[in-house]
Parts: C-alpha cells; structure tokens; sequence
C-alpha cells in the first residue's frame, strides 16, 4: 500500500474490503503509477519444428529495492541443436548455445515511473549488448498512461571456424505507446516502434542460389548480400474485455512494414477462463502473414543477379497460424512464510508455417519446381512463478 | 543510397515526435479531465486475467519465438537480444 497509491483509492479500499484484495492482485491500472510486483519465475522452453530443437531455463526475479524502486534480473539459456532446411541443404548440423542476462532498475516518481536496462546476448558466432530507456506517465484520471522509450544495441557478428571475422551491427529503437481504460469493463493499447539497423546485417553463413548450366543439379550458391542499412515500423493495438461472468476476451492487430519491401501483419484472438479460485485457462488462435523482401529469391537468373542478394525464408513470401492454450494453477494464496501466493503454469503452442516462395531443395525434381516448402512446430513452457 | 536517405529522414522525423510527444507528456500533467471510470468501477479491470502480460517470463519467451521466425518486428513490449533462431 506504500507504493503510489492515490488517496483515493486508499479511501475507496477501506470501505470495500473485497476490492481491495482484487487491486492487491494487480494494482497496475488501479493505483497511480506503481512498481511491478516482487515476484519470481523459473521458466524451461522447449521449441521443436522444422529440424531445430531449441530448450533451455530462464530465471526472472524482481524485488522492490525502497519505495520507489526496484530491480529487476533475468538470466536465459538458448540451447540449440540445428539441422534446419537451411543447414541441411547447404551445410552441417550444429550445436550451440546463447546466454542472455539482463538487468533492469525501475524509478518511481509521482505519476511517472522510469525504467532503465542493460541487456548481454552471447553465443559462440555472435554477440549482442544493448541499453534501453522507458518512462511512462499516467494521466486524465489515471485512465490513460503514455510511454516513451528508446534502445541501442550493439551487436558482433562472428563465423564458426573463422576467428578473424567480426562485423559490427548498431540498433536502435524508438517506440512510443498509450494505454486506455474505455470502460469499467474494457482496456486497450496502441504503440508504435521504429528500429534502424546499420552494418553487417546479412547471415554469414547462408547462401542463394541462382541457375547455372554448367552443373548437373542446374544450379549453384553464392554468398547472400545484404544492404548495410534496415529501417522498420511497427503498429499494434491491443483490446481487453471483461465479460460478465469472469472470464476475458482479448485481441491483437499488429501491422508492419520495413524498407526492404516487407509487409506484414498478425492477428491474435483469445479467450482466458477461471475455473473457481485456482485455475486459469487460456485458449488463443494467431496468424500472420508477410510479404517477401524487394531483394528475396528462392532462385536468382544467374551470379549476381543484382546488387543484393537474399534467400533467407524469413524473407520470403509466407505464412503461419497458431493454436495456443495454456493452464495455470495457483496455490499458497493464504501465504507461506516469506511466499504471498505461487502458481504452476504449462502453455503449449503448435504453429503451422507454410512458405508461398521458399521451395524445399530436399526433393530433387526440376530446377524452380520442388515443392513449396512447410513445416510445424511445438512450442513447450513450463514454469513456477513466487510472489512475495 | 535510397535506403540510406530513408534511414535519416526516419530518424530527424522521429526525434521530432518525441520532443512533440515529451511536451505532450509534461503538459498533461496540467490537464483537469473527470475521468469517467471512477476508481471504485474499476474492479474488474483490476483482475489478474485482463492483464496485458500476466507473466513477463513466458511473454517475453514468446516474443522471442516470433521474432526469430517472422520478418516482422517490433511493437510487441520486448526488445533487445540475439537471436538463437537458425
């Protein structure tokens, strides 16, 4: 209750007991500006499609350091075993891991809260540091909150087998968002997030190909290039709605765009529902789609087409759905010792891609006629969340 | 030399916003607006499950599985990092 509660809502819990256990749940909308909650998860993932088995932990603790400030850590393990379409077609399976620490420091002060992070990604061909800055301000009766933010990162990319390699990537993001109570029932966001990117933004390792007569399989690989430049811009929104006997409906829109000639756009729906005082259920359907880069080819006419040069499937023209659910039980709601409540949650997601111009070069069949390629994937979380 | 001019005129057009968003910021601070959900009506909006990002740990895990398979990015509450993705 120290942490920017509004008078007046100090008054309105003093005589409505029972609403204020449910702001205790989450006072995030309720109070002015507050710190998030102490809490503490440890998550193991598990993301298995398209030859890639990707698993790991992650550990994210935050704890109020006074009043008006906390911090947060997060500790993340990927650990990747890859024999991708790419990998397959082109090179070898491999085996790799990616370590990522965070640290993040949250400053209350009146309606305005300011966050500051500094965020190391390091795996054994590429690393990534970047520094992050949001405020955000709660206004017009605390039904509105607005936030800023930018980021800069700093990125090294390395080559396996090839110490001498380093190229460098800068990043920066700047994002802007509005939160929005409409109605005792109903909440929605909108934010919007430029990026830019400078430097070596291509894969090393991976290749095109173009048509070539002069082999028997009726093509070769060249080295991908890309230009040295990306700038991207992102719009979301986001809806909540309170249905009348406990349950909520959600939504998201994100559209986006970028100037290598990338449109796309995803489309969320989902449904969350208690059952009594220990179960949350959750069920969402999502779907994207996008349209390939100016430069992207699943098969260039001949070497060096043109002066860039892309066949990364992220790039093409492709889409994908997912069918989501996820089941969380809390329990210790009474408290136990220094624990205030805790939760066991598993969420699992299946997603199907399906590729309009990425051809799977596996079949052997005419030059520019295999078939178009897809794939599917199980993605797995496991994890206990504290707080305290 | 087309995306290098894109680049910088994405970024003056950007700063411009923001200084035009921090004044908005610092000036709606001023603002007397009644607000029509009062505090005590806002029961149901205060309920764990019309959270935007109930769990920070498993939204930011799934940020981070689309980010490495989608050409899209940003705007989606999570940022910064490498990739892991292929």
């Amino acid at each position: 209750m120290a942490r920017g509660v509004s008078p007046v809502v100090v008054v309105v819990v003093a005589k409505r007991p029972a609403l204020g256990i449910a702001l205790t749940l989450w006072p995030g909308l309720i109070y002015a500006t507050v710190l998030p909650e102490d809490r503490a998860d440890v998550l193991y993932h598990s993301y298995e499609g398209g030859g890639v088995t990707i698993s790991g932990p992650s550990v994210l603790v935050r704890k109020q350091s006074s009043t008006n400030s906390s911090v947060v850590a997060n500790y993340y393990v990927d650990m990747v075993s890859s024999a991708s379409i790419d990998v397959v077609t082109t090179a070898s399976k491999y085996e790799e891991q990616r370590k990522e620490k965070s640290l993040g420091f949250d400053y209350l002060h009146g309606k305005n809260k300011m966050t500051v992070s500094y965020k190391v990604s390091k795996e054994n061909d590429y690393s990534a540091k970047s520094a992050h800055f949001d405020i955000s301000q709660d206004m017009f009766g605390d039904l509105t909150t607005v936030s800023l933010g930018y980021s800069r990162g700093w990125d090294v990319v390395g080559k396996r087998n090839d110490a001498s390699f380093a190229r460098n990537t800068d990043r920066q993001n700047y994002r802007v968002g509005v939160s929005q109570i409409l109605t005792r029932n109903m909440i929605m966001g909108a934010s919007f997030e430029t990026i830019t990117d400078e430097g070596f933004l291509n894969n090393p390792y991976r290749s095109v190909r173009y048509l070539d007569s002069g082999v028997s399989r009726g093509y070769s690989y060249q080295a991908e290039v890309y230009p040295r430049t990306h700038t991207s811009n992102a719009l979301a929104f986001r809806a909540k709605y309170f249905l009348p006997y406990r349950a909520a409906l959600y939504a998201e829109l994100r559209l986006y765009q970028d100037d290598w000639g990338v449109v796309g756009q995803n489309m969320e729906i989902g449904y969350t529902q208690p059952l009594g005082d220990y179960w949350i259920l959750d069920g969402h359907v999502r779907t994207y789609s996008q349209t390939k880069a100016d430069f992207y080819s699943d098969l260039f006419p001949d070497q060096n087409a043109q002066n860039f040069l892309a066949r990364d499937k992220e790039l093409s023209t492709f889409s994908n759905i997912t069918l989501g659910m996820s089941a969380s039980y809390e329990f210790a709601h009474g408290g136990w010792r220094f624990i205030d409540k805790a939760s066991v949650n598993l969420a699992y997601d299946y997603i199907q891609f399906n590729f309009k111009d990425f051809r799977d070069l596996r079949n052997v069949s005419s030059v520019g006629q295999e078939p178009l390629y897809s794939y599917n994937a199980n993605v797995v979380q496991f994890f206990v969340s504290i707080w305290y | 030399m087309k995306a290098r001019l894109s680049h910088c005129y994405v970024n003056n057009m950007l700063r411009r916003c923001f200084t035009l968003l921090a004044i908005a910021l610092s000036l709606g601070g001023c603002a007397a607006i009644e607000p029509w959900v009062k505090p005590y009506e806002r029961a149901n909006l205060a309920d764990p499950i019309m959270s935007f990002s109930r769990d920070p740990v498993s939204s930011a895990y799934t940020s981070h599985v689309y980010d490495a398979r989608e050409g899209a990015r940003g705007a989606g509450g999570e940022s910064g990092g490498g990739c892991g993705c292929s």
